[in-house]
């Protein structure tokens, strides 16, 4: 296969995942800013702003901060890199350049999805925001599913190489900003606010139910961390991220003859996390560990699109 | 060259009813109900649309991806149309092949003072970089597609030859497979020979023209500037039909002169390039410095001999509108025989004389830039308005020698469906020759265009134009084999004469200059009485 095939392949899958992640951030930031009687509404979409790097570009569009100027922001906007409408034009555009590596149902998927952002002006008001953010869910269960039936071969390993990096990615970003930007000094761990922000992320990585099956004893900060970090049977845990890259890593590896840098890496961290425990990465500081989680990350992108020859 | 009504290639000239041996597909057209076809011609460009068989106008948005127009109507060539044909269109590829040959060596024909050497040394598609540098096996134009008009039932004409890089051969096989799943009916009743055999044929005449050793799978891939090019269904259409990679300049290297492409298993060497990307954009260390389309070093390799680019760098110079109007010399120079199809009538405005020729029948004639195709820069006299004509008139005064000047053909026609019905509309035709050590393969089809507006003469694709399938009939089989398998016979005696022609210093006084066109006229008149009289052929395919 070509590494430029390749390497389309493997950002389709980081773009259409983030693009998904940035749906599923909407949607419970609306839900967070709906309870806008208590204080936790407040911050909610400068919350939402920071897990995406996004509060930087936002302040220089000088635009006031409102519920519809930052979900169009981080739907629509050409000036955002990482809007929705950009991830998907851009998933778009490495579809099409690779067209016949993909299957039939998994570019329509894609081309469906960006069709659904394509002209729209504005995201409406919620109910319409809503409704959009819901088809855009259900077009990227489609590519997911479509995913799963295409040939397992080189094309469909590296499109979900992409999609469990940038998973990983988004994950820590989540924890991190909810954990510690948005908690406000004085406030009570486990107290009504608490409770609210612990909500929003579950709902973000749609992780609520998974959670009440997990741990009976109600919403901790330390069970979330675990469930989030460290639990392996938790699609969008850190560690379900980290096994499924070196899992597709060891697939590549074995139809390609070659294993390189990016396989060591990738199985340097997992074995990492398989030893890690909730107390010691809270006592180590949680910032600090999410911080360097993300950029091992990195390092690992980097060394994937070395190894395979990307650039 | 007849004026009054055109030829039609189902009805003949005259009305009297269908010619013979496509009567069953007049009646096939008569019976079939208008509702029906338009049914299922939906259904064909439905498929086309959902396959995303496109082109893009340029000048257009991106949202202006359309499809060329899909006719359900076919065309049709009784075998011994096609025969003589596919006879004629040898000695043409062969022709240009050699005399790419002998344009970037030794230049007999220059010395030969067949064609003016300012023609060749002042155009801007000849090559000084490749001069002396003979491609892997001194093939140049490995794909050609020659366009082709008719006007009556054996007047076949060349109206161009495209060497550098043909397209349209994808409409060719995507219409055939819409035919055969819409219409399977016609296919019961002729036995049509079929076109699908062609990406097989054009990966064995690029696997023949590697530059390694035996031993060796060669490695093909298909060159192409990338997906907001035009033509890129087309590209990644042939790279999956040939299973080769589709590759785009930065998935190639060059590395001592070698070509590389850059996979995920590591570096593979290149052999054989297919590539669909202009002589100016290929490497922007030798052709035009801003290219980003290209990949640096690789004329370097291609100079080496380490790779095949087809076609070789520099074919334009033997489809260019100004050398167009000497091909029957060419023909003749290289082949030592008649040129078995002729050229269109043309006035080089070069020409003090030609230039006021056209000046006083610009409203009867046909003006078209040297250097322009796809139908812009063109003047259709009799359908173009007074400011139009004016416009020209100007242009021509100013820039003589970028104009060359054609009678408007009597297209042929076919017929069409149309908003009111059946209808005869114009056609052209273009097979598609390949040329490799193997010598020249034709697959027996071709890409018809159709001009859809009523009258009009336009047949590309970014004016409007149509395709349809084009079906050759297999006719009697196993005669066609064999007399295929003795051309193939006599293309190659024909080689070696031309080479020896050559050795022995063939002069060809041919009176240059002002008494062309009439020559060029005869040449078509000669041709026509020819093949009137000539007993050659099966009178059978005659009405």
């Amino acid at each position: 296969m070509l590494s430029r095939t390749a390497a389309s392949l493997y950002w389709i899958g980081r773009y259409v995942e983030r693009a998904e992640f940035t749906a599923r951030l909407i949607e419970a930031t609306m839900r967070l800013d709906s309870l806008s009687h208590t204080p936790a509404g407040a911050g909610a979409w400068e919350s939402a702003l920071a897990v995406v790097a996004a509060d930087y570009g936002f302040a220089i569009t000088g635009e006031s901060l409102t519920p519809t100027s930052v979900s169009r922001y981080l739907t629509l906007s050409h000036d955002n890199p990482s809007s929705i409408r950009a991830c998907l034009d851009a998933a778009r555009g490495n579809a099409r350049a690779v067209r016949t590596a993909l299957s039939r149902e998994a570019w329509e998927s894609i081309n469906r999805a960006w069709l659904g952002v394509r002209d729209r002006a504005s995201t409406g008001g919620q109910g319409a925001t809503l409704a959009l953010i819901d088809s855009l869910k259900a077009e990227a269960r489609g590519f997911e599913g479509a995913l799963h039936r295409m040939l397992r071969n080189e094309a469909s390993h590296f499109v979900r190489l992409g999609a469990a990096v940038e998973r990983g990615d988004n994950t820590a970003r989540l924890i991190d900003v909810k954990y510690h930007l948005l908690l406000p000094e004085g406030e009570k761990v486990g107290g009504v606010l608490d409770r609210d922000q612990w909500t929003t992320i579950l709902q973000t990585v749609s992780a609520v139910t998974a959670y009440r099956w997990l741990y009976r004893d109600g919403l901790t900060a330390l069970n979330v961390a675990d469930l989030l970090i460290l639990r392996g049977e938790m699609p969008r845990s850190l560690a379900a991220s980290c096994d499924e890259v070196a899992m597709i890593l060891t697939n590549i590896g074995k139809r390609t003859g070659l294993q390189g840098e990016a396989d060591r890496l990738a199985r340097l961290r997992q074995t990492a996390l398989a030893r890690a425990t909730t107390r010691n990465i809270i006592n180590g500081g949680l910032h600090e560990y999410l911080t360097a989680f993300i950029a091992e990350n990195a390092r690992l992108d980097q060394a994937i699109g070395a190894q395979f020859r990307f650039a | 060259m007849s004026g009054g009504k055109a030829f039609d290639e189902i009805y003949g000239s005259d009305a009297a009813g269908a010619r013979e041996e496509f009567a069953a597909l007049a009646r096939w057209i008569e019976e079939t109900p208008a509702t029906e076809l338009e049914r299922r011609q939906h259904a064909a460009e439905a498929a086309f649309r959902q396959l995303g068989i496109t082109f893009a106008v340029y000048g257009e948005e991106e949202s202006a991806e359309r499809i060329i127009p899909f006719d359900i109507v076919p065309r049709i060539f009784s075998a011994g149309e096609w025969a003589r044909l596919q006879e004629g269109l040898e000695q043409r590829v062969l022709a240009i092949n050699a005399f790419l040959d002998d344009i970037y060596g030794e230049r007999r024909i220059l010395a030969d003072g067949i064609i003016p050497p300012e023609l060749i040394f002042g155009n801007p598609q000849f090559r000084t970089e490749v001069s002396g540098a003979r491609p892997p096996h001194g093939i140049y134009a490995h794909i050609c597609g020659i366009d082709m008009v008719r006007t009556g039932p054996d007047q076949f004409f060349v109206l161009e030859d495209n060497a550098r890089t043909p397209s349209g051969v994808s409409y060719m096989l995507e219409n055939r497979e819409a035919m055969i799943r819409l219409c399977p009916e016609l296919f019961d009743t002729y036995e049509v020979e079929p076109v699908d055999s062609y990406p097989d044929m054009l990966r064995e005449t690029l696997r023949s023209v590697a530059p390694r050793g035996s031993g060796h799978e060669p490695v093909c891939v298909l060159l192409t500037p990338g997906h907001f090019n035009s033509a890129f269904y087309e590209h990644s259409f042939l790279a999956d039909n040939l299973g080769i990679e589709l590759v785009e300049a930065a998935d190639l290297e060059v590395d001592d002169d070698f070509v590389w492409m850059r996979t995920i298993e590591g570096r593979v060497r290149v052999d054989v390039i297919y590539r669909r990307i202009d002589d100016d954009f290929i490497d922007p260390l030798v052709f035009r410095p801003d290219s980003v389309l290209g990949v640096p070093g690789l004329m370097a390799a291609y100079l080496a001999g380490n790779v095949a680019l087809a076609n070789a760098p520099g074919t334009g110079v033997a489809d260019d509108k100004a050398i167009y109007s000497y091909m029957p010399e060419i023909v003749r120079y290289y082949s030592g025989g008649e040129p078995k199809l002729p050229n269109v009538e043309t006035w080089r405005c070069r020409e003090g004389q030609a230039l006021q020729y056209t000046l006083d029948n610009l409203e009867s004639l046909v003006v078209k830039l040297v250097d322009g195709s796809g139908g812009y820069g063109m003047l259709v006299g009799p359908t173009a308005s007074k400011a139009e004509i004016e416009r020209f008139r100007e242009a021509l005064a100013a820039e003589p020698h970028r104009y060359i000047a054609q009678p408007t053909l009597a297209l042929s026609t076919v017929p069409t469906l149309t908003a009111k019905g059946v209808a005869p509309r114009h056609v052209d035709f273009r097979p598609f020759c390949l040329t490799g050590t193997n010598g020249v393969t034709i697959v027996p089809g071709g890409l018809t265009r159709v001009a859809l507006r009523e009258g009009s003469l336009v047949v590309n694709s970014s004016q409007g134009g149509g395709t349809k399938d084009s079906l050759i009939l297999a006719g009697a089989k196993r005669r066609q084999r064999q007399s295929q398998s003795q051309s193939g016979q006599q293309q190659d005696q024909s080689i070696d004469r031309s080479l020896l022609q050559q050795e022995g210093g063939m002069s060809v006084a041919i009176g240059l200059g002002q008494a062309q066109g009439g020559q060029i006229q005869k040449l078509g008149d000669t041709i026509q009485s020819q093949s009137l009289a000539g007993p050659a052929h099966d009178s059978s395919d005659e009405r």
